[in-house]
């Protein structure tokens, strides 16, 4: 019986023993060796940026030039003032706008420059003086009275980033403090103009937030702008589809150099661009022009516009050395037997332009040579391509493109015209704000949705080089926030430059696809005929241990008892 | 009618030269057709644009394209690509059959490129150079990878201006198991400047260019002088197209061909963007020529003297009434083809499926002259090739290579590259055999249907092969095009490029469903010896008592039923 009870004890041991082989070695030992190697991913930042709490912060200064302000008034200003809006857009995104204002006065310079005779040459002295960081506004306030500009204007929006706004009317017997909060009003609407609207801000949010409160205006304007990238190729193309007959010649050289460079020079902190050019023969547009007897010419309707583009696009080539965006902008010359021809909008008028583009592509314009010699010429006709013409609307089409809206001043309000290098200063830093903000707002949903997938899927290989790139792309968002929140545009825009690069560069990496198509199903079926004979004997000999153990206990209780 | 008058290529030309600032790119097309002796017609077109341009001279920075193409322009530039040749072919040139084609080229796909000598990483740039050809001629030249590209020491020299002579800037690679159709066709027909819209491209109709024994389209890049003195450079875009029809079977041993017949389309115009278009047909062999037409022209090409007929496009004339030139050729005697000086052949020999020898084998057919040829093999590393086997004897005679140039390969890194130096001695066979071991591979490396064997490309064969007829040796721009690729030396000789046949070989090759096989086998072989051994630990062992034999347990039925007492 001892000898029983002896065998039986050494079962159990072995058992036991065999068990816990199985549990200590053999189960890690088959969890290291078919584990996929995922590197280290910071998902608690990653989770911080989900919800995005941006602050965009604008250094205002206001200068009181001489006559604005009575002098027990002037030893009252305060030094500055800080004024914070706060809006909720959804639950995961809030914006804050912190308007941070300096009020002083005019120094002696400063007055001098603005008793220039006109409004253009006082802001161009009073660039002279000082250098404004990128972003920031200077509103000069001048006297109710000041002959600088016409009567009606309240205030003239410089090239730079200064503003000269007519002092509100004052009642004398009005404290500073009812003076300030009357310029206020004025002020923002300034900011509003030269810095970032509300609106603008919600439009390039639009990557992170359903569009529901946009107003139909800006949401087309950022439909029509493309999509912030680290760089851009931009072609001109001649479209000749009767070589036979016209012989085209463009100087389109010159006319880059002087016409789209030095806009290009100015957005170069915003991308890289590169521009090329070339002419295509026997291209064709895809819908055929319906002749109108009325003006006996050829007439492209508003609604035939959308068919041109996609036989053109295929003739166009795509940059074979570079995956930039392109944008594209065709000049069409019609062939002698379908000319002149006329691009018509949906009332039906002709467009003064003859020209339309087609939003985050690029532009077509149409440049009718019929006039241009009789019709016993010798073919084929020697053309000359008058560039100024062209190049004006390309240009306007390219702001388009870029995202240089047009913004809608309040009532009151002048602008100077950009001038020859295409782009005011202050229009510059409207283009800065909203490309960062775009570029935080897809940098982080790029990078939410990346660690929320990598989450979800097990079996994804992170490898360090993917791990490296989410983090400098969750560092660079960082800062990108902080520096918007400290107010300096362009590391802002730097960093959030980055960020993009980082998070797509993260996104798409090639090594993310390699081991998806194993899922598990598939994995434990060939794993069975190992792990069934092995787990079932273990497991039920485990099971007959516990309950004799039980029966052990409880007939000892019943001993004891 | 009217029209027809009106649009004359003959004004459009004094126009252009009317112009003031001439134009620093031009555009010529040209066609040649050559009845061949077996009763094939040889179609071979060119279309060349020159543009006084320099593309890797610093700072100015080239982006305004007229009539070169703006895709191939800027791979140039980014790549710094000193010369880039890229053929596809369908089909085998058979040289004995059909003699030396003007422009020779590997069945599948060749790419070959020279690299400027300031790129620091010409593999990177190789690499992503082939990336971005692939997606311009939509064709696989993404598989080309360091695994089949070698760099050549002797066999492939600049055809441009410049004597480079540092093989570290060039890259080789073939893909025998290319396949090329329409898709090939479309982008590199959209490459011309007339498109095929106008000129002779109207002829490049698909449905019938694939319809052929032969067909081969290159491009082909390289910096050229401008000028006879060769003051400064110019980049030259050649494209060609050859192709051989068998009209001989369709059309029941009839020995005639037109324009109409080939292409199905005739010719009405010129591209007007050209400055010479013109159709050269091959009448050494007295053909009967419709329309006849009074320019001749003769030329030596390839070490054969051969008059043409001349068409030019340009002139309204040679439309004639119609306005559309149809061109009818009627030929009869069988005439003597020049034989092919040079001939190369290859095949593989042995059986089972694990060693194997590569014959080469190089026919010289001149009756009286010695001369040398280059041959370079590049065999993938799957054929582990023993170079002490390497042989070659010609006339049955051990005949030692003056110059051998071996890189062995590196297990999926490089291949083998062999280039040799022979001298074929006259009127002889030259072979070349060694031996090689066929590699296992690892499961997914193996191609889509392996079963169907392994390609290796073509060997190359290349020679200055003397001349019978004294060659042209001055340049000048109204040369052919076709007799102007390779430039000429010397008179005595000319440079010929011979391939072989690629090859097809049998890997062994496993059943692809043993992964799985194997993990369950080698599962239930673990359980089994497990089950055991658990088995024999866990069990207690007690003897048994043996049970009653059959006839006592029925006899103890029995008496239960009766209630007398068991038998024990």
């Amino acid at each position: 019986m001892a000898a029983l009870q002896l065998e039986k004890q050494r079962v159990r041991n072995a058992v036991l023993a065999i068990a816990a082989v199985v549990i200590v070695v053999g189960i890690p030992l088959w969890w290291k060796t078919t584990e996929t190697y995922r590197a280290w991913l910071p998902y608690s930042e990653i989770s911080e940026l989900d919800s995005l709490q941006l602050q965009l912060s604008v250094d205002i200064e206001v200068v009181f030039s001489r006559g604005t302000l009575t002098p027990e008034q002037q030893k009252k200003v305060p030094l500055s003032h800080v004024n914070v809006k706060e809006h909720q857009i959804d639950a995961k995104t809030g914006l804050r706008y912190k308007y941070e204002t300096r009020y002083r006065t005019a120094t002696i310079m400063e007055e001098d420059a603005l008793n220039q005779p006109t409004a253009a040459e006082a802001d161009l002295s009073l660039h002279m003086l000082s250098e404004n960081s990128c972003g920031s506004v200077v509103v000069y306030v001048i006297p109710e009275s000041s002959a600088l500009m016409p009567e009606d204007v309240k205030a003239y929006v410089g090239q730079r980033r200064t503003v000269l706004l007519r002092s509100p009317p004052f009642r004398s017997s009005w404290s500073l403090k009812e003076v300030l909060s009357n310029l206020d009003v004025e002020v923002e609407q300034v900011v509003s103009t030269m810095s970032f609207g509300h609106q603008d801000i919600v439009a390039a949010l639009s990557n992170r937030v359903r569009m529901t409160k946009v107003t139909k205006e800006s949401m087309a304007d950022s439909m029509r702008a493309i999509k912030s990238s680290p760089g851009y190729e931009i072609t001109f193309s001649l479209l000749n589809p009767d070589p036979k007959s016209h012989s085209l010649h463009w100087d389109i050289e010159g006319a880059v150099q002087s016409y789209i460079q030095p806009l290009l020079n100015k957005l170069a902190p915003i991308a890289n661009f590169s521009v090329d050019s070339q002419i295509l023969y026997y291209a064709v547009l895809g819908v055929n022009p319906r002749f109108d007897n009325s003006v006996s010419a050829y007439t492209l309707s508003a609604d035939s516009l959308s068919h041109v583009i996609n036989p053109v696009e295929a003739r166009l080539g795509s940059n074979a050395a570079s995956s930039n965006p392109v944008l594209n902008f065709l000049l069409y010359v019609p062939d002698a037997h379908h000319s002149p021809l006329y691009i018509r909008d949906h009332s039906k008028r002709e467009v003064p332009s003859n020209a339309f583009h087609s939003p985050r592509w690029g532009g077509i314009m149409v440049y009718n040579v019929n006039e241009m010699y009789g019709p016993e010429a010798e073919r084929p006709v020697d053309i000359n391509i008058n560039m100024a013409k062209v190049m004006g609307v390309f240009l306007a089409q390219l702001r388009l493109m870029l995202g240089v809206q047009r913004t809608h001043p309040p009532t009151g309000f002048v602008l100077q015209s950009p001038g020859s290098a295409g782009l005011a200063d202050w229009e510059l830093d409207r283009l800065l704000w909203s490309r960062s903000v775009e570029n935080i707002a897809t940098a982080s949903t790029t990078i939410t949705s990346l660690a929320q997938l990598l989450d979800q899927i097990g079996n994804i290989v992170i490898n360090d080089n993917v791990a490296q790139q989410v983090s400098s792309a969750v560092t660079s968002l960082q800062s990108a926030v902080a520096e918007l929140e400290a107010g300096n545009l362009a590391f802002a825009l730097h960093y959030s430059r980055e960020a993009v690069l980082a998070s797509e560069r993260a996104f798409f990496d090639p090594s993310l696809l390699h081991l998806l198509y194993f899922p598990d199903d598939q994995k434990f079926a060939i794993y069975i005929p190992l792990f069934l004979p092995m787990c079932v004997p273990i497991v039920l000999s485990l099971l007959k241990t516990v309950s004799e153990a039980k029966q052990r206990l409880a007939d000892k209780q019943a001993k004891s008892d | 009618w009217s029209l027809c008058i009106i649009s004359t290529p003959l004004i459009h030309w004094t126009s252009r030269s009317k112009q003031s600032a001439p134009a620093r790119d031009q555009f010529q097309e040209e066609l040649v057709i050559r009845p061949l002796h077996s009763g094939d017609i040889y179609a071979s077109f060119q279309f060349r644009t020159l543009w006084d341009i320099d593309f890797l001279q610093e700072r100015q920075k080239v982006s305004h394209y007229r009539l070169f193409p703006k895709s191939l322009g800027q791979v140039l530039s980014k790549f710094s690509v000193r010369e880039l040749h890229i053929s596809f072919t369908q089909g085998f040139w058979r040289t004995m059959q059909w003699g030396q084609p003007f422009i020779p080229s590997p069945p599948g796909a060749e790419l070959w490129v020279w690299f400027h000598d300031t790129v620091s990483d010409v593999d990177g740039n190789w690499k992503e150079l082939t990336n971005v050809l692939s997606g311009i001629f939509c064709a696989s030249l993404n598989f080309i990878d360091l695994t089949n590209t070698v760099q050549p020491s002797a066999s492939f020299k600049p055809l441009g201006l410049g004597n480079a002579t540092d093989h570290r800037f060039l890259r080789y690679a073939t893909l025998p198991r290319e396949i090329v159709c329409t898709e090939n066709l479309t982008p590199w027909k959209k490459l011309l400047p007339c498109g095929s819209k106008a000129g002779l491209s109207v002829l490049l109709k698909s449905e019938k260019l694939f319809h052929s024994s032969f067909h081969s389209q290159a491009v082909h890049i390289r910096p050229v002088c401008q000028d006879e003195q060769c003051t400064s450079k110019a980049w030259e875009l050649r494209q060609t197209l050859n192709v051989v029809f068998d009209l001989y079977t369709s059309s029941q041993g009839k020995k005639e061909w037109s324009l109409f017949k080939m292409f199905s389309r005739t010719l009405t115009e010129a591209c007007p963007l050209a400055t010479s278009s013109k159709i050269y047909v091959d009448i050494t062999d007295n053909p009967e020529l419709n329309p006849v037409t009074p320019l001749l022209s003769q030329a030596v090409v390839l070490g054969d003297r051969r008059t043409y007929s001349v068409f030019d496009l340009t002139r309204a004339e040679t439309f004639g009434q119609l306005c559309s030139l149809n061109l009818l050729l009627r030929w009869k005697g069988d005439s003597d083809m020049l034989r092919p000086l040079l001939h190369a052949e290859r095949y593989v020999a042995g059986f089972g499926l694990q060693t194997g020898e590569i014959h080469t084998v190089i026919y010289n057919n001149h009756p009286y002259r010695a001369f040398p040829v280059l041959l370079m093999d590049s065999v993938p590393w799957y054929l582990q090739l023993y170079i002490h086997t390497l042989t070659v004897t010609s006339k049955s005679r051990d005949n030692k290579p003056s110059y051998i140039h071996y890189q062995p390969a590196k297990d999926r890194h490089r291949p083998h590259l062999l280039e040799m130096l022979i001298q074929l001695p006259p009127h002889s066979m030259t072979e070349v055999t060694v031996q090689f071991e066929r590699a296992l591979l690892k499961w997914t490396e193996y191609t889509p249907d392996p079963n169907h064997g392994f390609y290796v490309g073509s060997s190359v064969v290349s020679a200055l092969v003397p001349s019978m007829v004294a060659m042209n040796t001055n340049f000048t721009q109204d040369q052919p095009l076709f007799s102007s690729f390779v430039p000429v030396k010397e008179e005595s000789s000319y440079f010929v490029r011979v391939y072989t046949e690629p090859l097809l070989v049998n890997l062994p090759t496993p059943d692809f469903s043993m992964p799985y096989n194997v993990i369950c086998l080698t599962c239930t072989v673990v359980a089994v010896g497990y089950g055991s051994f658990y088995n024999l630990l866990t069990r207690t062992f007690q003897v048994d008592e043996p049970s009653l034999p059959l006839e006592k347990r029925l006899a103890n039925l029995i008496r239960r039923i009766r209630g007398v007492p068991l038998l024990a």
